[in-house]
Order: C-alpha cells, then sequence, then structure tokens
C-alpha cells in the first residue's frame, strides 16, 4: 500500500507549480476509501502526500492534513463519531486549533485541515466545524456530478478559486443532509464561512444549500462533494471540453499548496 | 448483570428520514393506524456488579458526549435494569 506509482495515468508530467517541502498528510482510518484518491491529488497539485495511520498520534511534520471520503468505522454509531477518537485526531484537532482562537486571530500557526465527505462529518463530529449531516431527505444513496458555487476564496484551501466560480465535481454519499439550527446557519452566513454551495435543486436537502463550509479562521474546511475526483483529464466529471475532461478539483490543492509557500515565505 | 439503557432520539425539529419511510411503508403491510414514526437508538450499558451513583454519572456523560449529537439528537433518558 501507499505506493508511489500512480494507479492509471501519467502523474510524472507536471504538476502544475512544483513546490518544494508542501507535504500534505492523509490519514487513513478503518473503512476510509478515499486516501489514494487524495493522494494522488495532492502530487498532481505539486505537493507531496504522506500517509497517517489513524492509530499513531504523529503527523510526521506534514503542512497540512486531508481527512479523505469512506465509511470510517462502518459509520457505526454515526458517521464520523469513532473515528473522531482516533488517536491522530487528538493531534490535528489541537494542531488545527493552535494558535489563539477567534477570527481575527493569526492564522500562519494553524493546521490547514480539509474534510471531505466522510472526512466532513469526522470534522463535525470532532467539533472543528459546526452542525452535522444526516441522512439524504429523499434516502437514496447518491452519486452524481455536482455544481458548486465558491463562495469563500479566503480559505487555505480555496485561496486560486475566483469568487463564485462555478466547478463540478463527482458527489457520493447517503448521510449527505447538512443540518445545524438556525443561529448556526444565521453565524455561518454572517461570517461568510459557507464555502461551497450546491447549484440549482438541492441534491439532499442541505440547510441553506450547503456543500460545504470553514472553521472561523479558515484553515479547516469541510465539504461532501470529492474535488480529488476531478483532478486529471480523462477521469474527471464530464465539461466543456469533453467527457470526462473536467479537473475544477485541482484548484483546491494547488490552493492549500501556495498558501503554504505563500506562508514560508 | 445490571445494565444502563441510554436511549437516544433524533430532535423533534429536525426531520427524520427513516422515521418517515417507515411511516410510507406501514400501509403496505395494512398498519393504517399510525400517523408517524420516528426512529431512535437504545444503548444498553452492561455493569460487572453494582450501579453506583458514579457509573450513572458516567454513563449520562457517555450518552451526552458520545452516543448522542446534540446537534441532531436527544438523550431521552438513562436508566438502570436490574434483569434484562
Amino acid at each position: 500500500m501507499s505506493t508511489e506509482t500512480p494507479l492509471i495515468g501519467d502523474i510524472s508530467a507536471t504538476p502544475a507549480q512544483p513546490l518544494d517541502g508542501a507535504r500534505i498528510g492523509v490519514v487513513t482510518f478503518p473503512g476510509t476509501l478515499d486516501d489514494r484518491d487524495a493522494a494522488r491529488a495532492v502530487r498532481l497539485g505539486g505537493g507531496t502526500p504522506v500517509p497517517l495511520w489513524h492509530d499513531e498520534r504523529s503527523l510526521r511534520g506534514v503542512d497540512a492534513v486531508i481527512l479523505p471520503g469512506g465509511f470510517s468505522y462502518g459509520d457505526y454509531l454515526r458517521a464520523g463519531a469513532i473515528a473522531r477518537f482516533a488517536p491522530v485526531m487528538d493531534t490535528i484537532v489541537r494542531a488545527a486549533g493552535a494558535g489563539s482562537s477567534g477570527p481575527g486571530a493569526a492564522s500562519s500557526s494553524a493546521l490547514p485541515v480539509l474534510g471531505i465527505c466522510n472526512g466532513f462529518q469526522i470534522l463535525t463530529e470532532a467539533h472543528l466545524l459546526p452542525g452535522s449531516m444526516i441522512k439524504n431527505d429523499h434516502l437514496k444513496f447518491i452519486c452524481t456530478d455536482q455544481v458548486l458555487r465558491v463562495e469563500n476564496t479566503s480559505t487555505a484551501w480555496t485561496s486560486q478559486f475566483t469568487d463564485d466560480e462555478l466547478i463540478t465535481v463527482p458527489m457520493k454519499n447517503q448521510d449527505g443532509q447538512y443540518v445545524a439550527d438556525s443561529a448556526t446557519l444565521q453565524t455561518l452566513e454572517d461570517e461568510g464561512r459557507v464555502v461551497f454551495r450546491y447549484v440549482g435543486e438541492s441534491p439532499n436537502g442541505s440547510r441553506n444549500n450547503i456543500a460545504g463550509i470553514s472553521n472561523e479562521r479558515g484553515n479547516v474546511v469541510g465539504l461532501m462533494p470529492h474535488p480529488e475526483h476531478a483532478v486529471e483529464a480523462g477521469y474527471g466529471p464530464d465539461d466543456a471540453t469533453g467527457l470526462r475532461e473536467g479537473t475544477d478539483g485541482l484548484t483546491v490543492f494547488t490552493s492549500v499548496i501556495s498558501s503554504l509557500a505563500g506562508g514560508a515565505a | 448483570m445490571p445494565t444502563i439503557l441510554v436511549e437516544v432520539m433524533p430532535k423533534p425539529e429536525i426531520l427524520d428520514p427513516q422515521g418517515k419511510a417507515i411511516a410510507n411503508a406501514l400501509p403496505h403491510l395494512g398498519f393504517t393506524g399510525f400517523s408517524g414514526v420516528r426512529q431512535g437508538k437504545r444503548f444498553e450499558l452492561t455493569v460487572e456488579g453494582e450501579v453506583t451513583e458514579e457509573i450513572l454519572d458516567s454513563a449520562r456523560t457517555a450518552a451526552a458526549e458520545m452516543l448522542s449529537n446534540p446537534v441532531i439528537e436527544d438523550v431521552v433518558s438513562v436508566t438502570v435494569a436490574e434483569d434484562l
């Protein structure tokens, strides 16, 4: 496992911007599915993926962490509820909240963390992000290419998108309906912390059509759709240029890598 | 062996998609007397020996902090059952 050899495609060609030293940890829990796709996305974005194991506290000196999608611990109890108590999460929760908390605090010391799908569920269970996910309102597992609007481009993970940019990335889940109380929703809206919003008809009944949110400082972002599945032409969603040519998700990974480079400069 | 029962239900203001699906399916089997269903969870925590107030307290804490998610669920009851 965790070999550096790609499963498919040629990724040796052109990382858009080879930035030395951007090491992005990808956590594997029992039941995680998309860790290797996330690692590929990091590499295609120009960074170095570092496998992290749920049972180890060490983050191996990484500059950022991705909690990938899947069904950690079989979604037992609640999606993400058991993973929250994994040893690696203690370290991640501490590092993500490092430095003083609250809006306006220096963001440079806080670890950038991205939760995708089950990773987003884990972040809410770990209280790094507010709200929770319940079953889709239509009760079906959905697997579709989903259009999102990027509404916050100041987070570590979205800095290279343009304001209100529309992107298409795959989405596949059963517990994807984002819920939070009205005060929390109001806070998220007022503070511009809705990072990704579903465009068009709601795919799952999420409050305010929320697909992804950030914490106050913008270093922690979670979303239900899967940007790591839209990073390589030929294997992504369909787009205007052709079948499966969509690579809109790649910008999530180049964003954090360039944020890290900027922070180090 | 004494057992502590913890019951957790989805919050009233949260639509319970599973309960709704069950409610819609009941009439198919001829159960027409029910206008709604909500589905929750029951946990049975087994205790070696006596259930002290301290153990009961820790069950209440576990119920609030792990067995339920306060964003979407309420702990309805934490009780002791002597013989199951």
